[in-house]
């Protein structure tokens, strides 16, 4: 549905996208994921005709956007990071001209009345824009790239700025929206674009550093096999304990977290299950198991691994627990479910003790 | 282009700008020619639309201000870009729509001549010139601004700039008696805005003038339309 071939922008000398491909295929949600000034927007303005490319092609439903400007642009429905919306306008009249300028031939009543009902503004539809409440307006913003029924929708950060409960509606709106549309969505939330997205295409600098299905790209990295282990006793004896079981690489104490134990991280050799082994030789030497974990890579970890500097990962993660825990705090556990996300975040508090 | 002509007048009366111009606009067109006609019993209307050039001079640039700036800095601009309407339609949809407020104005000041019809007998064809000649200057100015508009996200430096732009094209001529050369002399004199709107005051309706005034305003239109065909270039 989406070709993309070698697109390049350059201003001046900042390369802000560096030869991107990629395609999107009919019914398919992609997630866009990287850190802010990747070139996430600067893509999608590229995709929808807001400018031009350096260089490459965009290729909507076969037709060029430099060739075919007014077919592609037919076949889109944006919205982007702020939603364009004219405050002077109440809602209806505003999506009577966007109606008007999208040159739709659908019943305009009907369709119009069909939106609103859609994303829920109908109770507001006589309402100025300008006092609309922040997750309304993303709410009309989404309604105006929802007019005319366009095949593609490309929604820059749509669920940034709304509460847990409006996040909520919006995610499970786009994924309903995906059913007959072609979305392409960008985000910095990662257990957004795992929930919603069956492919995430990871960029930063302007490079596609990724592209798989979220699933995928926590296995690539996930090989080595590593638990995070708290037990219950004096760290000497149980490390002595720890070296004799067969298939571990290493040990790593990682200091006390609770009263009376330490936290070890425990690596086995390659396509080896250690957990039973260790178990058995705990136990018999009477030291308790509070806690065992895989320390598998979570989609926030792969993010910082593929985009930061080896160097700088350290820096970053410290400070990313400190944002993602912030970014937790807002949303209701009903969200942070969804892809087991409060145990990653352990992992992380875990890991970024590591080092 | 339609939509975006309709929305833009809207929002001229939406706003206070429309009010704004209209209200302002009247009251000094009024207030001269209650001094100039109605005190001193004279016929001819050539003198109120004299002094109205430099009230349209100070007025276009609120009209025109945030034409191309305010979608810029709103970035509304994205949803007209994005949308399948050309970007020529986007341009020439509100050039017209800030022409009908002028257009608004003018209708309105129709009353002055009907006044004098009824106490007189004035020169209906210098009467007619005046304001067609008016019209076209008018519709030159609101091009510098909408040319203008279209190079900041600013509307008081969008402003400012049409007015000083404006101001410069209403003096360009002042220049000439001391210009030695006499081919820049005369290609100033010939490119002045002002000076060719003195014929139509006398009620001559001169071809070169209008095609001059008409090319003009071309000129700035395409001008604008490059401006913002570039952005999305560079």
């Amino acid at each position: 549905m989406i070709e993309i071939q070698g697109l390049s922008k350059r201003y001046g000398n900042h390369v802000a996208l560096d030869n991107i491909s990629f395609t999107v295929d009919k019914g398919e949600i992609l997630g866009f994921l990287g850190p802010n000034g990747a070139g996430k927007s600067t893509t999608m303005n590229i995709i929808t005709g807001y400018i031009s490319s350096t260089e490459g092609s965009v290729k909507v439903d076969g037709y060029d956007i430099l060739e075919y400007p007014a077919e592609v642009k037919k076949r889109i429905g944006y919205l982007p990071e702020q939603p364009p919306l004219y405050m002077d306008m109440t809602v209806q009249e505003y999506l009577d001209f966007v109606y008007e300028i999208k040159k739709v031939k659908l019943n305009r009543k009907s369709h119009i009345d069909e939106v609103m009902d859609l994303v829920k503004i109908g109770d507001v539809r006589k309402r100025l824009i300008k006092n609309l409440s922040k997750g309304y307006k993303q709410r009309v913003g989404l309604a105006q790239a929802l007019i005319g029924n366009p095949e593609v929708l490309i929604l820059d950060e749509p669920t940034v700025g709304l509460d847990p409960k409006q996040i909520i509606e919006i995610r499970s709106l786009i994924t309903d929206l995906g059913k007959d549309h072609t979305i392409i969505l960008s985000s910095h939330i990662l257990p957004e674009v795992s929930a919603i997205c069956e492919r995430v295409i990871i960029i930063n600098k302007g490079r596609i550093v990724a592209i798989d299905t979220p699933e995928n790209l926590s296995r690539v990295l996930k090989n080595e096999n590593r638990l995070i282990v708290r037990i219950a006793g004096p760290q000497d004896q149980v490390l002595n304990t720890l070296r004799d079981i067969d298939g571990i690489n290493y040990v790593e104490p990682q200091g006390r977290k609770e009263p009376e134990t330490v936290d070890y991280i425990i690596e086995a050799e390659a396509d080896t299950d250690i957990r039973k082994p260790l178990f058995f030789a705990l136990s018999s030497k009477q030291y308790p198991i509070m806690m065992m974990k895989s320390m598998d890579l979570s989609l926030e970890e792969i993010f910082l691994q593929l985009t930061t500097d080896e160097s700088k990962t350290l820096e970053i993660s410290a400070q990313s627990e400190q944002g993602q825990n912030e970014d937790n705090a807002e949303q209701p556990d009903e969200i942070r479910t969804e892809g087991s996300n409060t145990e990653e975040q352990a992992n992380i508090e875990e890991g970024g003790q590591e080092e | 282009m339609t939509a975006v002509f309709k929305r833009e007048l809207r929002a001229y009366f939406l706003s206070p700008i429309g009010y704004v111009f209209l209200g302002f606009f009247l009251l000094l067109s009024g207030y001269f020619f209650a001094a100039s006609n109605l005190l001193s019993g004279y016929a001819y209307i050539n003198g109120v639309f004299g002094n109205l050039t430099i009230v349209l001079m100070i007025v276009v640039p609120i009209l025109t201000m945030r034409l191309l700036s305010e979608e810029r800095k709103t970035k509304t601009d994205q949803l007209l870009l994005t949308s399948p309407v050309s970007l020529t339609g986007v341009v020439v949809g509100k050039y017209l729509a800030a022409l009908s407020v002028l257009i608004i104005a003018l209708l309105i000041t129709c009353i002055y001549p009907i006044i004098l019809f009824v106490f007189s007998k004035p020169a209906i064809g210098e009467i007619l010139g005046t304001y067609i000649g008016f019209f076209l200057m008018g519709a030159a100015f609101i091009s510098v601004g909408l040319f203008v508009s279209s190079l900041t996200e600013s509307q008081v430096t969008s402003a400012v700039a049409s007015f000083g732009t404006l101001l410069l094209l209403y003096v360009a001529d002042w220049i000439v008696p001391s210009i030695q050369n006499q081919t820049i002399a005369k290609a100033i004199e010939w490119f002045s805005v002002l000076n060719r709107f003195q014929d139509f005051t006398m009620g001559i309706l001169s071809l070169e003038h209008i095609v001059y005034y008409i090319s003009f305003i071309a000129v700035f239109v395409f001008l604008t339309i490059r401006v913002l065909e570039k952005r999305r270039w560079s």
